[in-house]
């Protein structure tokens, strides 16, 4: 008995070794994953890209229609970078529905004259309501949305070319 | 040329270290009085001195800017103020290895070079140790960190240092932190020499002691320096949060503190010999762990620095080597320890197992909360652990800890009767009841805040009861120094518990001439103009601030740093006797108005007065333990020369 | 330089809001009227992590996306929900990295199970070591 006592501290130092050897190999993961996967998009109703544009509400998405929910803002830098990306989905007939964070009208059309409009429609989040609704914690974010307005997929940071086609094929499962 | 001078100091340092490890290793085994093994000592001593040199040689080029020095380009400026491009030789995770194995190495030096009380066969042992340490780490430096690296061709201009480390706070902090844990380190080497040569008595404990101590009393500086720069540079009022890296930190102070009260039992009466020689090794692996968790960027905290995984598992395979053949020789050799004297339930052992037991509860609390996430992220989880997880499961075992501490230091060694203690142990419950009755009542301060207000209350008289029936002019220095330390532990727990009961938030958009509330202050924004500073340039609020009649200036500042790029919000800070009024310039709200955000924390600064007087108290420990054991060798020699006189005359 | 420096301020101070620079929510940074409502909400702030930072609270960071979800706390708790709603709506999107109090689940259990084990451990050391009353 006196003995196990002994050993217990080198015991508990090799399992926090181990731990901390494994976790020293693996990729360090920032990312934080929103937990909506599966679960229905929040209900919102947001004005559109500009003051005239319709509003966008979530009622318009349980349509049956799959579609790709963008969250993005001009102010972001790799939002720009992921542009030509999201245009080669448009091009493949993927709806993509646009969330502009903290945006004012002037910049938005700045941005799609110099970059591309890949959207189907822009909702402008000035409060990032449905960002923090979404379990979104950055920008750019990408998620898939079936036609029953489920959220089915999370792509997180821009998206680079070798990644067009895991988000096209989220896209083509949720149909 | 000078860069060259410390990476060569650097290197005869090693084999310095090699010398020492193996004259050192030579001299452990029984028996051995050879030539090698005499270099021992001698060895540590120059390899102090030769280690001072290559820390020299970086300050210098830090000094006068060397922008050839890769380190000097990454982390200087020419611009900086003079005492920052200094400090900058240590802001940094190369420099502040380097530091690190300084003060090991002059630390050896003085043990090697002072310490007379242990055998020959002991102090090699522990020398030997020591050097084994210092390689591990001079080797790091070396092999995966040399700060004396050249960049060819040389930079063109610095890339400066973080401007939030530009401060006189946190160019102290760093040194004394690593001064608390070098000091363990010694504690450690101790130890090891105990186990090897199986000498785990009183004599042990004497000369650990003063290293136990300085080492405790540097960490409690250190964290208290980090805590207070957190608290005013970061520019949010909190001054912990229980992150990983201030959990670093605290953990080694932890074992400290528990260590340096076993020991004080094991000094004064041979117990608890398996439980300090455990104790020493945990308090020793506290540090490194720490170091590991800051340095390898497994852990994401505000306070970060120097992340990358490979110097990540260089430190995990010295954590590895050290700790667990650390571990390793305990499990062998305590077993075979002679166990300690006996002693009662209610006696000043006693009341310190008790102090120990949850002392190392709590350490173990602190542990899993920091290691936790590591752990969920191996599955697959990421979970979040702050405040409200530590603050009560923490105080599950310090609240019984400091109820014990009431009494504890008043019992007698060995055995004792509460009986004999019944009237200050009548006074303590007095005050817990009126104090809990009053905030109860009269105030709406939480839970926990409640007990710490009404315990603090308590133990600010108690810590003063050990001078019950002594002569005042009789007291020894070091009971001094533990009724100061325990008196401070009582005045650094109320700032506490008052920040967290009391403290008033305001926060509001104001134009010039707009007339605020906090707490007892009226507090008026005059205007907000442009100033430059040396380096920076500001945006300062002009804050009239004003209590009873007496008014003052407030400039809070938005400062905008240019080499390195950097935004920080400088807090304008009024200390009064009865607290602190803590003043933020935030963003422009528009329409003229500015954001500011002001805080009237009542009785905060006592966190920080506290924990100088506990160092304090720790000091004057040291010098009481040091006066005594030199006053009883003068006894032992004076006694010993008598008894040979005697032999003499009686041989005559 | 300083002229620079001064330059780029009057700049910053030009753009109030721009792009993100400031969360520009109507309750990111400014305290509710009903002082309980708002030490409420500012006791829920102080234990929510803001996902844009290291170890920091979305009451002690400046990110926008922190003063975005005070506004979220804010208001919901202006609308009469209580702190726990709050923190479960923000856990039901985020999981539990979102939350300094971890709550009781299949992935923290541990962190309370173990100070247990902890106490009961502590209990039985004292027990053993000073039942025995010295002799």
């Amino acid at each position: 008995m006196k003995r196990l006592w002994l050993i217990l501290p080198l015991a508990l130092f090799a399992v926090f070794l181990g731990v901390a050897g494994y976790q020293l190999t693996q990729p360090k993961d920032e990312f934080v994953r929103s937990t909506m996967i599966g679960k229905p998009l929040p209900a919102f109703d947001l004005p559109g890209a500009t003051d005239e544009a319709p509003r966008v509400a979530s009622a318009s998405f349980a349509d049956g229609q799959p579609r790709l929910l963008n969250v993005w803002a001009t102010w972001c830098v790799p939002c720009i970078a992921e542009a030509p990306q999201l245009e080669e989905l448009a091009e493949r007939g993927v709806p993509i529905v646009g969330v502009a964070i903290r945006d004012e009208p002037e910049a938005i059309a700045r941005f799609l004259e110099n970059y591309g409009n890949p959207y189907e429609v822009i909702a402008r989040d000035d409060i990032a309501e449905l960002q923090l609704g979404l379990g979104s914690s950055g920008i750019p974010e990408t998620f898939v949305v079936d036609g029953d307005g489920i959220i089915r997929y999370q792509h997180i940071g821009d998206i680079r070319a070798d990644d067009v086609d895991e988000i096209y094929a989220a896209w083509e499962d949720a149909r | 040329m000078i860069a060259e001078l410390g990476l060569a100091a650097l290197w005869l340092a090693a084999g310095l270290c090699v010398l020492q490890l193996f004259a050192g290793v030579l001299g452990a085994r029984a028996g051995d009085d050879g030539v090698v093994s005499a270099l021992t000592r001698p060895a540590a001593i120059v390899q102090g001195l030769v280690l001072l040199v290559s820390f020299a040689c970086l300050l210098r080029v830090f000094a006068v800017t060397d922008l050839s020095v890769a380190l000097v380009a990454a982390n200087s400026h020419a611009d900086k103020p003079l005492i920052y491009r200094i400090s900058g030789a240590w802001g940094n995770h190369e420099g502040s290895m380097l530091l690190w194995v300084t003060i090991l190495g002059l630390c050896s030096a003085l043990v090697a070079a002072f310490e007379r009380r242990m055998d020959d066969r002991f102090m090699k042992s522990m020398l030997a140790a020591q050097a084994f340490i210092g390689l591990g780490f001079i080797a790091f430096l070396l092999f995966s960190s040399n700060p004396f690296a050249r960049l060819n061709p040389p930079a063109d201009f610095g890339a400066g240092l973080n401007p939030l480390l530009q401060d006189i706070g946190l160019a102290l902090h760093p040194p004394t932190l690593y001064l608390g844990y070098v000091g363990l380190s010694v504690a450690f080497s101790f130890v090891v020499a105990g186990l090897v040569t199986r000498q785990a008595g009183p004599e042990l404990a004497r000369v650990m002691r003063p290293w136990v101590l300085a080492a405790w009393i540097a960490l409690t500086l250190g964290i208290a320096a980090g805590s207070y720069w957190a608290y005013y540079e970061l520019g949010w009022g909190g001054w912990w949060f229980w992150d990983p890296v201030e959990n670093a930190s605290l953990m080694p102070w932890l074992a400290a503190t528990a260590l340096l009260h076993s020991v004080g039992v094991l000094a004064a009466r041979d117990a608890l010999r398996t439980w300090t020689i455990m104790l020493g090794v945990v308090a020793f692996s506290m540090s490194m762990v720490g170091t590991f968790l800051v340095r390898s960027g497994i852990l994401t905290s505000v306070h970060a620095f120097a992340v990358d995984p490979e110097r990540g598992g260089f430190i995990l395979a010295l954590l590895a080597l050290y700790v667990g053949g650390a571990f390793a020789l305990f499990a062998l050799r305590a077993g075979a320890l002679a166990e300690g004297k006996r002693f009662a339930t209610i006696s000043r052992e006693g009341a310190l197992v008790f102090n120990n037991v949850m002392l190392s509860a709590i350490l173990a609390v602190v542990l899993l909360g920091t290691l936790y996430p590591l752990l969920a992220e191996a599955f697959g989880t990421r979970v979040s652990i702050g405040p409200p997880y530590y603050n009560p499961v923490t105080a599950v075992f310090a609240v019984p800890m400091l109820l014990v501490l009431l009494v504890g230091p008043m019992l007698r060694w060995k055995r004792d009767k509460l009986s004999r203690v019944r009237v200050p142990v009548a006074l303590c419950v007095a005050i817990l009841a009126a104090g809990l009755t009053v905030l109860v009542f009269f105030t709406e301060a939480g839970v926990l805040s409640t007990i710490g207000l009404a315990l603090a209350a308590a133990l600010a008289l108690a810590s003063w009861f050990p001078l019950r029936g002594r002569k005042l002019r009789r007291v020894p220095l070091a009971l001094w120094g533990s009724m100061l330390a325990h008196f401070g532990i009582a005045v650094s727990l109320f700032g506490m518990a008052s920040e967290s009961a009391f403290s008033i938030e305001r926060l509001v958009a104001v134009e010039a001439g707009d007339v605020v509330e906090v707490g007892p202050f009226t507090a008026s924004l005059r205007a907000v103009e442009p100033v430059a500073g040396p380096n920076w340039s500001a945006l300062q609020g002009d804050i009239l601030v004003s209590r009873g009649g007496s008014e003052t200036v407030l400039q809070p500042q938005a400062r905008y740093f240019t080499e390195p790029a950097q935004n920080t919000s400088e807090a304008a800070l009024l200390t009064r006797w009865d607290g602190q009024l803590y003043a933020i310039l935030g963003d422009a709200a528009g329409e003229g108005r500015w954001q500011l955000r002001l805080w009237w924390k009542p009785f905060v600064t006592l966190i920080w007065y506290g924990a100088l007087l506990i160092a304090l108290g720790g000091l004057l420990s040291i010098f009481g333990h040091l006066r005594g054991s030199a006053r009883s060798r003068k006894i032992r020699e004076e006694v010993a020369r008598r008894r040979a006189e005697k032999e003499r005359r009686a041989r005559a | 330089m300083i002229a620079t420096g001064l330059a780029a301020i009057a700049l910053a101070v030009a753009a109030p809001g721009a792009g993100q620079a400031v969360s520009s929510a109507p309750l990111a940074n400014t305290q509710l009227a009903d002082p309980q409502a708002e030490a409420q909400a500012q006791d829920l702030m102080e234990e929510l992590r803001c996902l844009t930072c290291q170890s920091q609270s979305i009451a002690d960071s400046n990110a926008p996306m922190a003063g975005d979800m005070r506004h979220q706390v804010r208001s919901r708790i202006a609308a009469g929900e209580s702190p726990e709603e709050v923190r479960a709506w923000l856990v039901e999107r985020y999981g539990d990295y979102i939350t300094y109090r971890p709550g009781i689940g299949s992935a923290t259990w541990p962190l309370y199970a173990l100070p247990i084990l902890f106490l009961l451990i502590a209990l039985v050391v004292l027990v053993r070591r000073l039942g025995r009353n010295g002799e």
